[in-house]
């Protein structure tokens, strides 16, 4: 149906696809996790309250989420080519990706941490558990099935954004929709490449409700 | 000197528009290999000062020692390590839910830099002690609550420590629960030495594993002391309340009723004491008399192996009548009090 050369191009997309959610994911939880971890312990209810450092993570988190996918993008750019040495490309697109995953991450971390029953981090408090221990070997296992749809989610949505950085030419399966099928009106190139959009969002869901399911022995 | 020592303790919660003292100059003193009850309604202020004596809590004011050594001026290093000495268990046991039973009691070691192998090999032993071996490789959510409890006591004692806190160890468990895990706590008392605190609101625990007891209201220490004497003669009225809410929840209502009935009557309260409780005094009384006293409360128990007991009689309106009665009852060696309105 399609010749080899628009299916190796697919092929070619669906590479970059991954690599940009995966390695921006990869890189979002970086940055993203501590800044979670810290966000969850700051707080005035968390184990290690700090009012000032609650209010600038917060802050930051809330200025981040706020702005557009799309404007980040082209805002970044001076710092994309800092970075990467050039402002295109799948590799390019990351920067801006990470930038936007780092607090929308830091938020679902400090969602699925809050989850935590206080009475078990009280426990661990009592048998002189420093904060460091109660993050690591408390906090992070109690929670890790939230976590793991927390990254689940993630992949799905950095996925979404990657293929509007196509629009930028961010390459990818969004920059092949767009340009075959938007600008040149070739439909059966979009419909596949949303398809095959689908299916990968179908995929990193499937396998991360699995392992979270897995993992958790609360029943 | 007292293993724990809790001078003068004040503890205020500050929120925006409200300002609690649910700590007010509470004093007290534990003495090594006790088990020593704190007892109060549920605001009382109990938990909270369990949570002074390790320092969950930070008083606003007063100091808390153990072992001599004040808590308030440790710096937080050593205070991690005081830790060690002091283990707690919690109403809702508070295990970790994604690790199996093993890996639980391992935890507080593997805290202290224990090695993993070492850590495992003594949570086995401890499993062992409780009662739990064949569950090692259970998960949490698996276990009934009196399991998870024995649980979180085996967690307890991985530290070697020198005093257990129980906060409300046994409310959530049924009352065969409760006693299998009251007798455990008791064996590891007698067992390791280690000092007990026990934090309730269930007066029958208070009677079955403790030897002193502190009555708690409105956060103040009301009444302290041997449990024995404290069943025998309650001072206060928090104490008498606790008392006679032991054990019955249907006297409530229809008592409170028959009182108001019998408002004018002048009423005694009867303390039992040693083997008395099994002599038929009262009806001998009646028979000697031949006039009916109204029996409003009767409550007699088992404290510490010894018979306890009380009675609040209703007495005839006759004054003379009323002495007669009362002569005889101290014939016989028991002690009587009058009582008013809110018994």
């Amino acid at each position: 149906m399609f010749s080899s050369e628009v299916i190796q191009m697919l092929v070619r997309g669906i590479g970059e696809t991954l690599y940009m959610t995966l390695a921006s994911t990869l890189f979002g939880y970086l940055f993203g996790l501590p800044m979670g971890i810290l966000l969850t312990i700051s707080d005035k209810e968390g184990i290690k309250p700090n009012w000032a450092l609650y209010k600038v993570l917060d802050v930051i988190a809330n200025i981040v989420r706020s702005v557009p996918f799309l404007i980040l993008l082209i805002v970044l750019i001076p710092f994309t080519r800092m970075i990467v040495g050039k402002s295109y490309g799948s590799t390019a697109t990351i920067v801006p990706l990470v930038a936007a995953a780092v607090p929308y991450i830091a938020r679902m971390v400090e969602s699925s941490l809050r989850e935590v029953d206080a009475g078990v981090i009280e426990a661990a408090r009592s048998m002189g558990a420093s904060t460091f221990t109660i993050v690591t070997k408390v906090l992070l296992v109690e929670a890790r099935t939230s976590l793991i749809v927390g990254v689940t989610i993630t992949l799905g949505t950095i996925l979404g954004y990657s293929a509007m950085a196509g629009t930028v030419g961010g390459g990818g399966l969004g920059d092949i929709a767009i340009r075959y099928g938007y600008h040149r009106y070739e439909a059966d190139i979009m419909a596949v490449t949303v398809v095959l959009l689908i299916l990968l969002v179908q995929i990193f869901q499937t396998i991360g409700m699995k392992l979270s399911v897995h993992l958790d022995k609360r029943k | 000197m007292a293993q724990i020592e809790v001078r003068h303790l004040t503890k205020i919660f500050t929120s925006k528009d409200a300002k609690v003292d649910a700590l007010k100059d509470i004093s007290l003193e534990i003495e090594q290999g006790d088990i020593y009850g704190i007892i109060g309604m549920s605001g009382a202020g109990k938990s909270t000062l369990v949570r002074c004596l390790n320092y969950l809590e930070k008083p606003t004011k007063g100091e808390v020692l153990v072992d001599g050594k004040e808590l308030g001026a440790m710096s937080e290093k050593e205070l991690l390590k005081q830790r060690k000495d002091i283990a707690m268990i919690f109403q809702h046991f508070n295990l970790l839910m994604q690790k199996n039973v093993v890996d639980n009691v391992s935890f507080p070691l593997l805290i202290q830099g224990v090695k993993k192998k070492e850590a495992r090999r003594k949570a086995k032993e401890l499993l062992g002690i409780v009662g739990l071996e064949e569950k090692e490789q259970s998960y949490p959510a698996q276990l009934s609550g009196g399991q998870k409890q024995r649980v979180a006591i085996a967690r307890a004692l991985a530290s070697d420590p020198r005093i257990l806190l129980c906060d409300e160890a046994t409310s959530a468990l049924d009352p065969q629960t409760t006693a299998s895990i009251l007798d455990l706590l008791k064996d590891i008392n007698q067992r390791f030495g280690i000092t007990i605190v026990i934090i309730t609101h269930q007066m029958s625990v208070i009677r079955k594993i403790c030897s002193r007891v502190a009555i708690m209201a409105q956060g103040e220490i009301k009444e302290h002391g041997l449990v024995e004497e404290i069943f025998s003669h309650p001072k206060t009225r928090e104490a008498r309340e606790l008392i006679l809410k032991d054990s019955d929840g249907e006297h409530g209502d229809t008592a409170g009723r028959t009182q108001d009935r019998l408002m004018e009557a002048k009423k005694i309260r009867i303390v039992f004491s040693e083997n008395s409780s099994f002599e038929p005094v009262i009806a001998n009384m009646v028979l000697k008399t031949g006039r009916p006293v109204n029996i409003l409360r009767a409550d007699t128990k088992n404290v510490g192996g010894i018979a306890k007991g009380e009675m609040i009689l209703g007495l005839p309106d006759d004054e003379k009548l009323q002495k007669e009665i009362e002569d005889y009852i101290t014939e016989r060696g028991l002690e009587i009090e009058e009582v008013t309105g809110d018994v």
